[in-house]
């Protein structure tokens, strides 16, 4: 029996708390009060033996992903293993890249068969697990930084909108992270796909080789990290708007090539105050910058979507 | 292949990732860090801050830390709840947080942990005189047995909730629900709860309980008896009757021992229901929510016509109830009926003291617990040395802060009312079991006597400067300071 997880209500009464080791899950939803709770409870009995199940394969889970890896044994590492195995042959990566949205989709999932709700959430530490039904909607604000909790943008999330995954990633994150974004933040159909293409999206906004970046391999801080030797970035010093328009933009170039690919919906990467967007195709999700961007950014994104508009 | 790290990388071992934390460095959940070599907890933590319970301007913290030349003060202001700290179960391991201060210059010591407790209740105390079921009928929350009824004592009913056996000894359902009402109960929730052949009741720790859909407003005054007793010398010239109508004994003032003893006249009232002693009535009605707890709408109902050969008209009569609520006065006519008439002026009076005098009616809950093997052995290697210390009051224990009894005998089972304890202090592990606060506080040199895990002692200074994880409280003023209490010290209120 576990006894290290925690299990409380927030004191607002109404979301649901849930710890364990490395794993802190906010945990919402709504509907028939005694829905609500026969889910919250179902979302506490699956959650606590999630922790024992991923240590069991840890190792495995670390391992670069490739053709020859053997396939785990969990579910929710099986998961983690299929969210990354589009990206390993273009790049390192390992299943852990995936394991927070993994985590929030299996307990969401746990929480949809046991009760019948309007909508829920499950909150992995930014990388979100999202369930709505037909005329429900989630409103998803975005911030920069927790600490900066300004909203740089917000998307509603409806019934027909084929997301049910929203990931952020960056630099500052509890996870490393090899690119410079303070928060690359993915729509994709699943949480544990828009997991791991927010870490590829916030790898990927980046400059190399810039002198204003302190990079270390990732093991000289965390002596049993995934990303071995890789460098991992530790601090950022400030960037001229060119500098961060093209890091934003390489961001986006990645982006659009995973959009392109049908493997996530839309993307906003943000650096230093600066935010870059990448509207779905076809039928823009009202993904709005909330009026904070310079003039330069802002014209090329409308480049950016008038060019899409065209290809379309 | 055996890796080769860098010196002073330790191992967590506060879950399965084992993760190995660099100096100054935090493992993957961000909650255990190395520091200086030690694995430490560096969760979100609640202190409680005496300043701010006492109205006085507050340093914002880190900004003393910066400047901090020190002193003593801070030592003196705050003080470390086990709120958040963590745990020591299964493993023997010493609590999070053994945190040393100051106190009038004498060094002491508080052992901050939080434990999980199957061996845990509550005792619920429900203010009405209500019946809500016989003694010894189970109490169910959603259809599981909880608890079951035990004594009722003066003007309460008293239900024992939780304990081991629900929690554990029955079924997973039983365990699992037993496990909530105590959660709930403890963390100041509404509870609806049913008691077999009795009450539906809802309670919420401090809030006046609803019996059968009805909130209890006040606790009556005493019986009708001894509302006589207390009141029959204001009465005695103003009236020259008194019915105190009570579901348990309706008092009669002219048969009354006391009025006697102030030579009230017999007025050859007759009242329905069992004579006990003079002026004493059992079973006057049945139990309800009418006047004095009976289901009686109309006072009158009570009395038989009134002996001809001692009554006499204009004879003036007051009925009351024993919570002040209901009341009427009356007076005879000439054929000895009660005709009812506006309550005079100096009779209004002693109505509203019996108001005044009863207290509002609260449900109200303690929470007991006994602090087993694996929490006392974080505190001392030998864990014995710490029940000891409790019993000859050199360890004092408290739980969020809030003061606690506890038990005489073996053990340390403890009980403390939760309304005194900061908000959602409790938690709880599937097992199921609670998991509540609690501190040992003692002098650092009776902490090293009693084989205290001193290695692990941190100044307050170290563990508060860890702010971001932490919440600062006022500690509430109706509480002793923890780290000094019993009658308040000078310079206090």
């Amino acid at each position: 029996m576990n006894t290290r997880a925690t299990i409380r209500l927030l004191p607002d009464g109404r979301r649901l708390y849930l710890n364990d080791g490395p794993i802190d899950l906010i945990v919402g939803a709504d509907g028939a009060s005694e829905e609500v709770a026969r889910a919250y409870q179902a979302a506490a009995s699956r959650f606590v033996t999630i922790l024992d199940e991923l240590c069991e394969e840890l190792s495995l889970l670390r391992t670069r992903a490739s053709n020859h890896s053997p396939f785990p044994k969990g579910h929710i590492a099986g998961r983690m293993s299929d969210a990354v195995s589009a990206y390993q042959e273009r790049c390192f990566i390992t299943p852990m890249a995936a394991v927070a949205g993994a985590v929030a989709e299996a307990v969401l999932a746990t929480m949809t068969e046991a009760a019948e709700l309007q909508r829920a959430y499950v909150n992995n530490g930014g990388d979100i697990a999202l369930h709505v039904s037909p005329g429900h909607s989630y409103a998803i604000g975005m911030i920069e930084r927790p600490e900066n909790p300004s909203l740089f943008g917000k998307f509603d999330i409806s019934f027909t909108l084929p997301v049910r995954g929203v990931a952020t990633s960056g630099w500052r994150g509890r996870s490393f992270s090899l690119g410079i974004a303070d928060a690359a933040t993915v729509l994709a159909a699943s949480a544990p796909a828009a997991d791991v293409a927010a870490t590829i999206v916030a790898n990927a906004v980046n400059l190399p080789d810039h002198p204003a970046i302190a990079r270390v391999p990732a093991r000289e801080v965390s002596p049993d990290s995934d990303l071995l030797d890789l460098p991992v970035t530790r601090a950022v010093g400030a960037l001229c708007a060119e500098e961060i328009f093209e890091a934003l933009k390489a961001g986006a170039t990645v982006a659009h090539e995973l959009q392109a690919k049908g493997w996530i919906h839309a993307a906003a990467v943000c650096l230093q105050g600066q935010v870059l967007l990448v509207d779905p195709p076809f039928d823009p999700i009202g993904l709005k910058s909330t009026g904070i961007l310079p003039p330069v950014v802002a014209r090329e994104v409308n480049n950016a979507q008038s060019q899409r508009r065209a290809r379309a | 292949m055996p890796e080769v790290f860098p010196k002073d990388t330790i191992r967590c071992d506060a879950c399965p990732v084992l993760c190995y934390i660099k100096l100054g460095q935090t493992g993957a959940c961000d909650r255990y860090g190395n520091i200086a070599g030690q694995l430490v907890r560096l969760d979100p933590h609640i202190v409680l801050d005496r300043a701010k319970s006492q109205g006085t301007p507050l340093v914002p913290f880190l900004e003393r830390a910066g400047e901090w030349d020190g002193a003593l003060m801070k030592s003196k202001e705050m003080f470390v709840t086990a709120i958040g700290a963590g745990t020591t179960y299964p493993d023997y391991k010493p609590a999070p947080f053994i945190v040393s201060s100051e106190v009038d210059g004498v060094d002491m010591v508080t052992v901050v942990t939080e434990g999980i407790f199957s061996y845990c209740g509550v005792k619920l105390k429900i203010d009405t005189d209500r019946h809500l079921g016989p003694e010894r009928n189970l109490v169910r929350c959603k259809r599981e047995p909880v608890g079951h009824v035990t004594t009722a004592e003066y003007g309460s009913q008293m239900l024992s909730l939780g304990g081991v056996h629900h929690l554990t000894g029955g079924t997973k359902s039983e365990g699992r629900v037993t496990c909530e009402t105590l959660l709930d109960l403890c963390n100041g929730k509404e509870v609806a709860l049913t008691i077999d052949e009795g009450a539906s009741i809802s309670v919420a720790a401090g809030k006046p309980p609803i019996v059968n859909g009805q909130q209890e407003e006040r606790m009556r005054v005493g019986c009708g008896s001894a509302t006589i007793g207390m009141f029959a010398k204001q009465w005695f010239g103003k009236v020259d009757e008194v019915v105190v109508v009570d579901d348990h004994i309706t008092g009669v003032l002219s048969e009354h021992q006391a009025g006697k003893m102030l030579g009230v006249r017999e007025t050859g009232i007759s009242i329905q229901g069992r004579r006990s002693t003079p002026g004493r009535y059992f079973q006057v009605a049945q139990p309800g929510t009418g006047w004095g707890g009976t289901n009686i709408s109309d006072p009158l109902a009570i009395l038989k016509p009134f002996k001809a050969k001692i009554a006499w008209p204009h004879l003036r009569l007051l009925m009351v109830s024993t919570t002040g609520e209901h009341f009427a006065y009356y007076e005879l006519d000439e054929s000895l009926r009660p005709i009812e008439k506006d309550l005079p002026e100096p009779l209004r009076g002693s109505v509203e003291r019996i108001r005044e005098n009863c207290e509002p009616a609260l449900a109200t809950v303690l929470f007991m617990a006994g602090a087993g093997g694996s929490l006392r052995a974080g505190a001392t290697e030998n864990p014995v040395k710490l029940t000891d210390s409790v019993k000859r009051s050199l360890t004092r224990v408290t739980a969020g802060g809030a003061p606690t009894y506890v038990w005489p005998g073996g053990g340390i089972t403890f009980m403390v009312d939760v309304s005194r304890m900061p908000e959602n202090a409790f938690g709880y592990v599937p097992t199921p079991a609670l998991v509540a606060p609690i501190e040992f506080t003692l002098k650092k040199s009776d902490y090293a006597a009693l084989g205290g895990h001193m290695e692990f002692v941190r100044t307050l200074d170290e563990v508060t400067r860890e702010k971001q994880r932490q919440r600062q409280l006022a500690s509430l003023p109706e509480n002793p300071w923890p780290l000094k209490p019993g009658p308040k010290s000078e310079g206090e209120q």
